[in-house]
């Protein structure tokens, strides 16, 4: 039985399904971070005082990881873009590149957080701290979560472009729009726990 | 959905934007990392964190995400969802300011949200 | 004749397709939507009654406080009922289960899950939802979840016991129950939100030709809403639900003030956090969440009324409008559950006014189908009589929702039994009864059967009556200022002492409206097996779903449908029938 729509788009509303669903998808994870700005707003105005983000965490190394995933998000939209000019080994360099990018970013968050326990920096130790493990660590899941995904379409789920490259493309863009989605979130997170 | 080899010519113009686009990134990157330095005091430091993340912001939306060239249903649910953002974002700590637009004339008894009560 | 043996053709085919999955995939893992809305209404329905039979216990204490519970009680064990009296931390656990169990388990999974899946995709003439094996995540998600809630019971110092709003600080402390409630919270909301984008997407996209948004039964709105409500409403509870947990297991303080005494002991943690913040955060999904509640019902309702009056419903314009604006209307009143908070006068005069005005499009919404009665030839079989039944219930619900939203007449009332029974007004004789009024209703295009007719009035009559019986007496007990989630109903206070005895009353209500839900129980099983047979459009229906045969194949139809006409094109002046269905060409 096929579902309408999944490939090609419906006239009136010039969509996919799939495309709809992944922006559906992120309006809830806007919600989602939304609230932990909204507790962080609160808990900030409330406290008595708050430390500036650049005297208890790492600037330069967080500024790197942003470039990294700022890159990595180049290199995502150039994988998409690569399938649209059916260049598939071409796809197959940038997805990987967007793939090795978020495991640095990783990676660096490893010793980012390893450097904090080491200095017995935990959540628990006050609520800066708190809200910056959590915001950071939620973000970290969804780094992960859409490396996952990335890896499956570079990997086994490539074997689509054989039989239906269209939705192979689409199905590469809408992991792309997560990805580029996860960037967006650093981008405001970066500056909201680091620089104030 | 129409060919991969009719949109080749589009693909073409869009590759030089997203490299002007990173590059628009990594500059506006180091200029708040820079700025960040001048320690602005706080109010005047926020806006402009914020005015350059959502410069950032605006630029992966709308040109990686190809939100400017997107049609109006998902504009209609982006913008609900803005909305509600902004609700969330606001309402509770404006729930919190005390005599917020309306003059106390009683003070509230040790009412700031910090302690709790 | 020949149309008929082609549609039997195809089910065979289909049916023959069908072989090469095996069972697991066919009934237990399956994607099709209504093996997954059968699914959810089942499980739903298990929790309803689950939910509803903790209530009796706790209406025990309340009826008899710190009386033994003659042989059930000794069962439950000494850890909870010694001697078969019930211990207040016992008490607490009944209470905070029942609401979430009935909310999150029963309602929500039956109203959306259930109803939703099963009747969306055929009333818009669609083969399936957008992703069916979503779906499929979906339901094994709220089933995960329903464990983890379930079987919190069982670990050291019981099930969460903080209220079903979970405040913090109490919260916090609670015993490593809280932890699972929050576990389970988190796989029951992933359901709801991947749920959420099938239904817009399949709503949007999936529609047949013809099928104009002002075409859709009021039901698909009422999904439509409903989806948006959940898809942004609840991530922020899932944020806050993260971050409790990380209070409890990793010694945070997002919502410990600083200086927290407990026993007399100053807790040792970093402080500086806010308790209101949960309650933020908590009420911005709980408010829009009882819409959740109320919408799906006001669209089975709908369907409900416009076939058995056989005329189309009245204002259907301002209905959906009213909708659409109450569902925008929800995400901003959320702060008229903490008028008590001590908030500034500024905002709490900003959220009486934007509570005030989403009573607005409730009362349009009820005053249409009440005026969509007028003049219709009525046929009160037991889904119109709980179709029926709902609409002055929803009234009273309703109406003694408006002081508690404005903030002067909420001081006496927040927090007692009055709230109690607003809610449970528009919830229990409210939703439930349009639940039960669903059921009745789509039962015979889900098995091809009829549900008994006798049995039904029998459930309706005892349900309406019982149901007032129960809810009824609290608006008594609450004016009088008797609080909610006393453990005694209130024996302690000396003021509440002329109003006891209601609490005998509503005790003795929830269980005599326990033994009126037999015969339904009863009825389902029966019927499913032995009720009536009937063809594909028993109730001479305008909808898209009852062209399908009954039950529909997998692929709901033989011929995707067209719709021609708008959806309750009854008694229309010249036609043949009574109703002209709106996929007949």
């Amino acid at each position: 039985m096929e579902i309408p729509y999944t490939v090609e788009v419906r006239r009136d509303t010039g969509l996919t399904n799939g495309k709809i669903g992944i922006w559906l998808f992120l309006a809830s994870e806007v919600m989602l971070f939304g609230a932990l700005f909204a507790s962080y707003i609160l808990i900030r105005t409330g406290a008595p005082s708050w430390p500036r983000g650049d005297t208890i965490l790492n600037v330069p190394l967080a500024t790197f990881n942003t470039i990294v995933l700022i890159a990595s998000s180049v290199t995502m939209v150039m994988a998409w873009a690569s399938l649209m000019r059916n260049r598939f080994g071409t796809f197959r360099i940038y997805m990987g590149a967007t793939i090795l990018l978020g495991l640095v970013f990783l990676i660096v968050k490893y010793f980012e957080y390893g450097a904090k326990f080491e200095h017995n920096l935990y959540p628990s130790t006050n609520n800066f701290l708190a809200i910056y493990f959590t915001l950071t660590g939620l973000h970290m899941l969804h780094v992960f979560g859409g490396m996952v995904v990335n890896a499956y379409f570079w990997g086994p789920g490539s074997k689509l472009w054989k039989t239906n490259p269209t939705w192979f493309t689409q199905r590469v863009e809408h992991s792309g729009l997560f990805w580029h989605f996860v960037d967006l979130v650093w981008i405001f997170l970066f500056p909201t726990l680091y620089l104030l | 959905m129409t060919t991969t080899t009719d949109h080749a010519v589009d693909i073409d113009k869009h590759v030089r934007i997203y490299i002007t686009v990173f590059v628009a990134l990594m500059v506006l990157t180091i200029v708040t990392v820079a700025i960040s330095y001048l320690h602005l005091p706080v109010h005047l430091a926020v806006t402009v964190a914020l005015l350059v993340a959502t410069v950032k912001g605006s630029l992966v939306a709308c040109y990686f995400m190809h939100l400017i060239s997107e049609k109006k249903l998902i504009y209609a649910v982006l913008l609900l969802t803005l909305a509600f953002f902004i609700a969330l974002l606001a309402l509770p700590t404006l729930t919190h300011s005390n005599g917020f637009w309306i003059h106390e004339t009683v003070q509230p008894a040790a009412s700031s949200p910090g302690t709790g009560h | 004749m020949s149309e008929q043996a082609t549609v039997a053709h195809k089910r065979h085919v289909a049916h023959e397709a069908h072989e090469t999955i095996g069972f697991w995939r066919k009934y237990v893992f399956s994607t099709d939507h209504k093996v997954i809305g059968i699914q959810y209404a089942i499980t739903g329905l298990l929790f309803l009654l689950f939910g509803f039979s903790l209530m009796m216990l706790m209406r025990w204490q309340l009826a008899y406080p710190e009386t033994a519970l003659p042989l059930l009680g000794r069962l439950l064990g000494d850890t909870r009922m010694p001697g078969g009296t019930m211990l207040p931390e016992f008490y607490n656990e009944l209470g905070a289960m029942h609401g979430t169990i009935m909310v999150f388990l029963g309602v929500v999974p039956l109203a959306v899950g259930g109803f939703g899946n099963f009747v969306v995709p055929l009333q818009i003439g669609a083969p399936d939802m957008a992703f069916p094996k979503l779906n499929m995540l979906s339901y094994w998600s709220f089933y995960l979840g329903g464990v983890v809630m379930l079987a919190s019971f069982f670990v050291p110092g019981g099930a969460a016991q903080s209220g079903w709003t979970s405040y913090v600080p109490l919260a916090i402390i609670a015993s490593s129950g809280q932890t699972w409630w929050l576990i389970g919270m988190i796989f029951l909301i992933t359901s709801s939100l991947l749920g959420a984008i099938n239904f817009i997407t399949t709503i949007i996209q999936i529609r047949a030709k013809g099928l104009s948004f002002m075409r859709f039964p009021f039901f698909v709105w009422a999904q439509l809403v409903t989806a948006f409500l959940l898809l942004l409403a609840f991530p922020p509870l899932e944020a806050a639900a993260v971050m409790q947990l990380m209070d409890r297991v990793a010694g945070t303080s997002f919502f410990l003030p600083t200086g927290l005494m407990i026993s007399g002991q100053t807790l040792q943690v970093a402080g500086s956090g806010n308790p209101l913040l949960w309650q933020h955060l908590f009420w911005f999904l709980a408010h829009p969440e009882v819409y959740v509640l109320i919408l799906p019902a006001m669209g089975i309702v709908a369907e409900i009324i416009a076939n058995n009056t056989r005329k189309p419903l009245w204002g259907y314009r301002s209905m959906v409008y009213s909708l659409v604006f109450l569902g925008f209307m929800s995400f901003i009143v959320w702060a008229h559950h903490m008028f008590m908070t001590g908030m500034g006068t500024a905002m709490a005069a900003f959220f009486q006014t934007t509570t005030m005005i989403i009573s607005i499009p409730s009362v349009v919404i009820l005053t249409a189908l009440v005026i969509s009665l007028w003049g219709g030839s009525i046929r009160f079989n037991t889904p119109m009589l709980f179709a029926l039944g709902f609409l002055p219930m929803f009234g009273i619900g309703g109406l003694t929702g408006l002081p508690l939203g404005l903030n002067i007449t909420d001081i006496p009332l927040h927090d007692t039994y009055y709230v109690i029974g607003h809610f449970h007004y528009v919830v229990a004789p409210g939703t439930i009864f349009a639940l039960f009024a669903g059921v009745y209703y789509w039962f015979p295009k889900a098995t091809g059967r009829r549900m008994n007719e006798t049995l039904g009035k029998i459930h309706f009559i005892g349900s309406f009556i019982c149901m007032n019986v129960v809810f009824m007496p609290m608006f008594i007990l609450g004016m009088a200022g008797v609080s909610r989630r006393l453990f005694d109903g209130g024996a302690a206070y000396a003021f509440a002492g002329p109003y006891l005895h209601w609490n005998v009353v509503s005790s003795w209500g929830a269980w005599i409206l326990a033994l009126f839900q037999i015969p339904f129980i009863f009825n389902f099983f029966w019927s499913i097996w032995k009720g009536e047979r009937v063809g594909d459009n028993p109730w001479e229906a305008t909808t898209i779903e009852w062209s399908a045969p009954s039950p529909p194949p997998h692929g709901n139809f033989a011929v995707i449908p067209e719709a021609h006409r708008g959806p309750y094109e009854y008694s229309v002046p010249g036609a043949k029938k009574d109703f002209t269905p709106q996929f007949e060409a």
